[in-house]
């Protein structure tokens, strides 16, 4: 894939003020990562001397959700490198994407989610730390569509977005079952354990939650799948997010959680079992890789494999390499992603196969990728090697298939070091190329960064007292809940972790040497393999959008008479439920001693009906309606209801006169589609359905008693209170007379809803007539 | 002023505002700077009755003196309050949108009018304490919203507008069974007064059989599955001004409905009514969302979102806990805001973009970050994404949901949660996003679409909106705790049955 991301030139007039505007962006840019990188790098002996920094407000009290945060070991490290791995990004970014229009909003959301960021390795509260978590799959996913008029960026953000979010919603849910279990979202009241969490019912299912969370931001497999196709953001922002920062935060949690979920059987074995596998299967995938940013992409997803592996095993030697690995990594992964970025700055490519020979034009670069690259690849003096040792140590105390842990961990790590030469030296060595224009090192803003980077690798590998008390032991002891002395060295002694660091370097070597004939077998392979979950991914979002078009055109289809259908038959079927339900016969008595008047009331109404329905006249119909109408009065009338029969009567009659004026208008009944058979039975069982059930709830409320405290206080208070024989008429104008108004206000909007519509259509047609 | 005139002040304004908008109707300037006069007065009234409910409980008025439960009663408790305050400032913001977008025809027709009695009735119905009376309101707003939905007299609309008619008859006639059904159970028709009276009906299967009447109308004005076919039908066809004041307004008045009577009288048989009403919860948060998912144009994927998050709101209800009510009523006032805005801001994408077709429109982002943003913040909190309003709702519904040991529900309203965020983002990736097929030319900015100062019109009540979503996110403390306060009073109904009576009773 020949780049598309290739930064704009550095640009502009030439003046005083544009340099000003140059240096002040630089400052800009930087000035906060660097604050925040002074302020933690201040907090670093206090928290090494066990101490612990809170801060906290109330925010949701009656959910138990608190703003609060804490610095101890874990959180200083994390804190550390993403303000300091951030003054590294935003300067080289600041050159990067020099002159692009959008720069601006560029570094508002890149400050957003490097606060998100913080936010979510210091806050204290389950809640509040969800809070910063989805911020950063928010920014996460504005920074990869960040080249947003590229359809696979757009593509790859909202793949991005998905996946991390699935995990997002189930952590919520296993946040909020284990602050259920636990009395408290405090994580340091979690940590000072209580409660056994693990000893809880919804241990298990909230430990699967949590974890889902975890694994689909670290990348595990099978989840992994969208962090290599994130690299469509900007180089900088893979070097941040995709790399050193946000996708460690599931390696945070986890971490964080140790104390509280670690230590059982699910635990160990669902952590290491995914780590192991990640770890293989990204090794192997990154070799694969034509495109260099890929490649350290697939790199990333072992390095965050054997993190969570180490995890899993959960003893101290565990907990110390996954903290020594987790700096190593981010030492020389954000290095060497910047140097990717540098090599497509200079060449518009990052395809292995066009790059070779630039370690004469490029050498700052070439200097900077080597050093990272030997710290990857874990030789000494580097401190890479000291984390691969410290690795094999973990390995070799595995609780589970101790020999299937240093196996994998074997395969990576060897795996790995052939990669680190494909990204290291195979651009660099070589044939020299013609280029049209000739290569050269990027702006010192753009390669001091890396270079730092890199060289913190060296420092810390011969002067490891730079990061074992001061980091790595705070942050273990946090991870373990109890103090734990740590003293790096990069001699320890003759033992199966040297032995296996110099198989590991045997194994590399002989992968290097074999690249090109490895290259092949792996392509075949890889085409072999499922693409794991993407493909899941993929066939679940076009079953969704599938299902989503079906149930569309199959609920929505747009004929009235089919929705009306469905609500009475909903009716019928809820209806006919809460009859079975509440075991109501349906063998109510039948008032049948009704004066014979009634019953021809109800031929009337009975015949009327009939005649409407098979008249193929919509005058006969309309006047058959009317019969209804007034078998209707005579049935208020026989009741007493005098006056409500007469405005019966003459509704009726005004409907039919109305009806029959607009009747010529309408088309003939005969010219309407006819509907078939099946179709007039079904609505002639609905109707019955309906009529029937409708029928029977009025016999059984007929067959209780009906209070009468109302028409009473009715009938005592008409006259001597309300001043009107007339008890309907009190009703109508007093002690009802909100309802009266509000009825008036329907009819009155009913005339001018009317009214309006018809001018409205007539001034609309002498527009149309004015325009023809 | 005596504190009961605030429970009848919303509604005198509302229809004082409707009559002299209707006598302004031919100086249309005139009778809009009366609409947002009005709605400004009703606002301010409805604060104030909120501010009153907050701090000494509910409180209740007899019309024309006569002794509940003889006459009709007017009533307010938290619920109710909450429900007129959030009428009134989307009356107040939609009225000012109204300026620059209602055109003159439609002006002089009457518009501002049934606005008016539009909200007038819904005023009505929140605060109304007679079955019978919350009927005619129903009416009223039957009647106002067909007005206002066929106004424009397009083809289109007529044929929305038939849909919408026919099917919400049925259910105002199904209402209207309903309360003659229960009187003649009861010999009531005031809600306190049927509070107490259910609890002597002998047959509690009959009751539950009138409930089930209750829930067939008031389903259909809250448009859940399966009797929503009349929403997804009409809201994209009137102007974007009233498709904005329906999706606030309309459904939430069913379901307010449903909410009061499932708390206040029909509690005999929870066993059947809110299972129910937790089955149909879930099935309209899914056929909902994938229906919003299976949309091209804007306005039409944002009707199906209603749906699907009234099922929320259901949700609330059914699992009838007060986290759980606490949790509907918030996700309610957090839908109304964010809803209606991504409405008004869909009437802004149309003017700038050029359509409601996603596959017509695009190149937003890059044109007018500042439109960008505001549909951001109401998108993605619909979403449920934090600190957003949107996102507390889901958390308080869904950890009533698991408290409950309701696994099912919560884990539909986690998964319909991240259906809501794919169509959110596809509006994002297609509007904002993706190149405008015509290119950069096709998208104009904010200035070029209305020139003078009627951007403003448009855009105000947009950045109010954003800006109470963001507000209801990062102040959710107090607004959780008056939410539990109001979900107690539903619990409770003492208070309520004391302010309706008298404390005398």
């Amino acid at each position: 894939m020949a780049s598309k991301t290739a930064p704009i030139g550095r640009a502009g007039p030439n003046s005083r003020f544009a340099i000003f505007r140059c240096v002040a962006g630089y400052l800009l840019a930087a000035a906060l990562p660097a604050a925040l990188t002074g302020l933690f790098v201040s907090l670093v002996p206090e928290v090494a001397g066990g101490g612990v920094l809170r801060w906290s407000v109330d925010w949701v009290p009656s959910l138990g959700v608190r703003l609060s945060f804490l610095v101890d070991g874990l959180g200083l490290v994390f804190a550390l490198l993403i303000s300091g791995i951030g003054v590294v990004v935003f300067v080289y970014a600041r050159a990067y994407l020099d002159g692009h229009p959008q720069l601006v909003r560029f570094f508002v959301v890149l400050t957003l989610f490097m606060l998100a960021m913080l936010g979510t390795v210091l806050a204290d509260n389950l809640i509040a730390l969800f809070v910063f978590w989805e911020l950063t799959t928010l920014t996460s996913y504005l920074l990869i569509g960040f080249t947003h008029e590229r359809a696979d960026a757009r593509a790859a953000a909202l793949q991005a977005l998905l996946v991390t979010g699935i995990g997002g919603l189930a952590m919520l849910a296993g946040f909020i079952l284990l602050g259920a279990a636990a009395g408290t979202f405090e994580l340091s009241q979690l940590r000072a354990g209580t409660v056994d969490v693990r000893a809880d019912p919804r241990y298990l299912p909230l430990l699967g939650l949590i974890l889902v969370g975890c694994f689909t931001k670290s990348a595990q497999f099978p989840f992994h799948f969208w962090l290599p196709n994130a690299m469509a953001a900007p180089t900088p922002v893979s070097a941040y997010l995709h790399s050193a920062t946000m996708v460690k935060a599931g390696i945070y949690l986890m971490a964080r959680l140790l104390p509280t979920l670690g230590g059982t059987e699910a635990w160990t074995v669902t952590l290491t079992a995914a780590g192991a596998v990640t770890a293989v299967l990204g090794s192997v995938w990154a070799l694969g890789q034509s495109d260099l940013k890929q490649l350290l992409a697939y790199t990333t997803v072992m390095g965050l494999g054997t993190l969570t592996l180490l995890l899993g095993l959960g003893g101290t030697a565990g907990v110390v390499a996954a903290m020594v690995f987790l700096l190593v990594h981010c030492f020389y992964k954000a290095a060497l992603f910047l140097v990717v970025g540098a090599i497509d700055h200079a060449t518009h490519t990052r395809e292995r196969d066009a790059l070779s020979g630039l370690a004469a034009a490029m050498p700052v670069t070439f200097v900077t990728a080597a050093l990272a690259a030997l710290s990857m690849a874990g030789l000494p003096p580097l401190v890479g090697f000291i984390a691969k040792e410290l690795i094999y140590v973990g390995a070799v105390e595995a609780p589970v298939v101790p020999a299937v842990v240093v196996g994998a961990a074997l395969a990576a790590n060897a795996l790995t070091v052939t990669a680190a030469g494909l990204v290291a030296l195979g651009p660099f060595l070589g044939v020299r190329r013609a280029w049209s224009q000739p290569p050269h090192d990027p702006p010192w803003t753009m390669w001091s960064g890396p270079l730092l980077l890199a060289a913190l690798g060296v420092g810390a590998g011969l002067y490891p007292a730079l990061i074992d008390q001061t980091l790595v032991a705070p942050a273990a002891s946090a991870v373990l809940n109890t103090p734990v002395e740590v003293h790096l060295a990069l001699w320890h002694g003759l033992g199966l972790p040297l032995a296996l660091s110099g198989a590991t370097l045997a194994l590399g070597l002989a992968a290097w040497s074999a690249r090109r004939p490895l290259d092949r077998a792996l392509a075949a392979a890889a085409a072999g393999l499922p693409r794991s979950a993407e493909g899941v991914y993929d066939a679940a979002l076009a079953g969704m959008k599938g299902l989503a078009a079906w149930q569309t055109a199959v609920l929505q289809h747009g004929r009235l008479r089919g929705y009306l259908a469905t609500v009475f038959a909903t009716m019928i079927a809820l209806i006919g439920l809460a009859f079975l339900w509440g075991g109501l016969s349906p063998a109510v008595p039948l008032p049948l001693d009704v004066p014979l008047y009634a019953w021809g009331a109800a031929a009337l109404i009975l015949a009327g009906t009939a005649v409407t329905l098979k008249t193929t006249s919509r005058l006969t119909a309309i006047c058959a309606l009317g019969a209804v109408g007034i078998g209707v009065a005579i049935l208020f009338v026989s009741h007493g209801a005098v006056d409500v029969a007469l405005t019966q009567l003459l509704c009726d009659i005004l409907f039919v006169i109305l009806l029959a004026v607009a009747l010529l208008k309408l088309p003939r009944f005969r010219e309407l589609p006819h509907r078939g058979r099946a179709a007039m039975v079904a609505t002639a069982g609905l109707a019955v359905a309906f009529g029937t059930l409708v029928s029977l709830i009025l016999l059984e409320i007929l067959a209780t008693p009906l209070d009468l405290r109302l028409t009473e206080f009715f009938q005592s208070h008409s006259q001597p209170t309300a001043h009107g024989r007339n008890i309907v008429n009190v009703i109508l104008v007093d002690f009802r007379a909100f309802d009266t108004l509000g009825e008036i206000a329907v009819v009155m909007l009913a005339g001018l809803a009317a009214v309006a519509l018809i001018r409205v259509r007539a001034s609309a047609r002498r527009h149309q007539e004015n325009n023809r | 002023m005596k504190p009961e005139l605030l429970l009848v002040a919303p509604l005198v304004i509302a229809f004082a505002t409707g009559i002299a908008t209707f006598l302004a109707r031919r100086r249309p300037r005139l009778a809009g700077a009366l609409s947002v006069g009005g709605a400004a007065l009703l606002l301010a009234a409805a604060l104030a009755l909120l501010a009153q409910v907050v701090a000494a409980g509910p409180i209740a008025t007899q019309a024309a003196n006569w002794p509940a439960p003889f006459g009709i009663t007017f009533v307010a408790d938290l619920l109710s309050a909450i429900m007129v305050a959030t009428t009134g400032v989307m009356a107040l913001v939609i009225a000012v949108y109204a300026l620059a977008e209602i055109p003159r025809p439609l002006e002089s027709a009457g518009f501002h009018t049934f606005y008016q009695i539009l909200i007038g009735g819904v005023c009505g119905a929140f605060l109304t304490g007679d079955l019978f009376n919350l009927y005619v309101w129903f009416e009223v707003n039957l009647m106002a919203s067909f007005a206002l939905l066929v106004l424009g007299g397009s083809r289109e609309q007529l044929d929305g507008g038939i849909k919408y008619v026919a099917i919400n008859l049925v259910a105002t006639a199904m209402f209207l069974v309903a309360v003659a059904v229960l009187y003649g159970l009861t010999g009531t028709l005031n809600m306190a007064d049927l509070h107490q009276s259910v609890g002597r009906v002998g047959d509690v299967g009959l009751l539950t059989v009138v409930a089930c009447l209750f829930l067939l109308g008031f389903g259909i004005k809250s448009a859940v599955f399966p009797l929503f076919f009349w929403l997804p039908a009409s809201y994209h066809t009137p102007p974007v001004t009233v498709s904005a004041l329906f999706a606030a307004l309309l459904t939430k008045v069913g379901v307010y409905a449903l909410i009061r009577v499932f708390t206040l009288i029909f509690t005999r048989d929870v066993a059947f009514t809110h299972t129910v009403l937790l089955v149909v919860a879930g099935l309209t948060m899914v056929t909902g969302v994938l229906g919003a998912v299976a949309q091209m144009q804007v306005r039409r994927l944002l009707a199906f979102h209603i749906i699907s998050q009234i099922g929320y709101m259901i949700m609330g209800l059914a699992l009838m806990t007060p986290l759980a009510l606490a949790g509907a009523i918030y996700f309610m006032l957090h839908n109304i805001l964010a809803k209606a805005n991504l409405f008004l801001i869909s009437g802004v994408m149309r003017r700038t973009a050029g359509s409601f077709d996603l596959g017509e429109i695009g190149g937003l982002w890059k044109a007018n970050p500042a439109l960008a943003l505001l549909f951001a913040v109401a998108a993605f909190s619909l979403a449920g994404m934090p600190p957003l309003s949107g996102f507390w709702g889901k958390l308080l519904l869904i950890k009533a949901g698991l408290d409950a040991e309701s696994y099912a529900i919560a884990a539909v309203a986690l998964t319909v949660g991240l259906l809501t965020l794919y169509s959110m983002v596809k509006i994002w990736n297609e509007g904002f996003w993706k190149p405008h097929p015509a290119g950069d030319g096709g998208v104009v900015t904010l200035a070029a679409a209305l020139p003078g100062g009627r951007v403003w019109l448009l855009m105000a009540p947009i950045v109010v909106l954003a800006g109470l979503t963001v507000a209801m996110g990062l102040f959710a403390g107090p607004v959780v705790r008056v939410m539990l306060t109001a979900a107690d009073q539903l619990l409770n109904s003492d208070a309520y049955v004391a302010a309706v009576f008298g404390s005398g009773r």
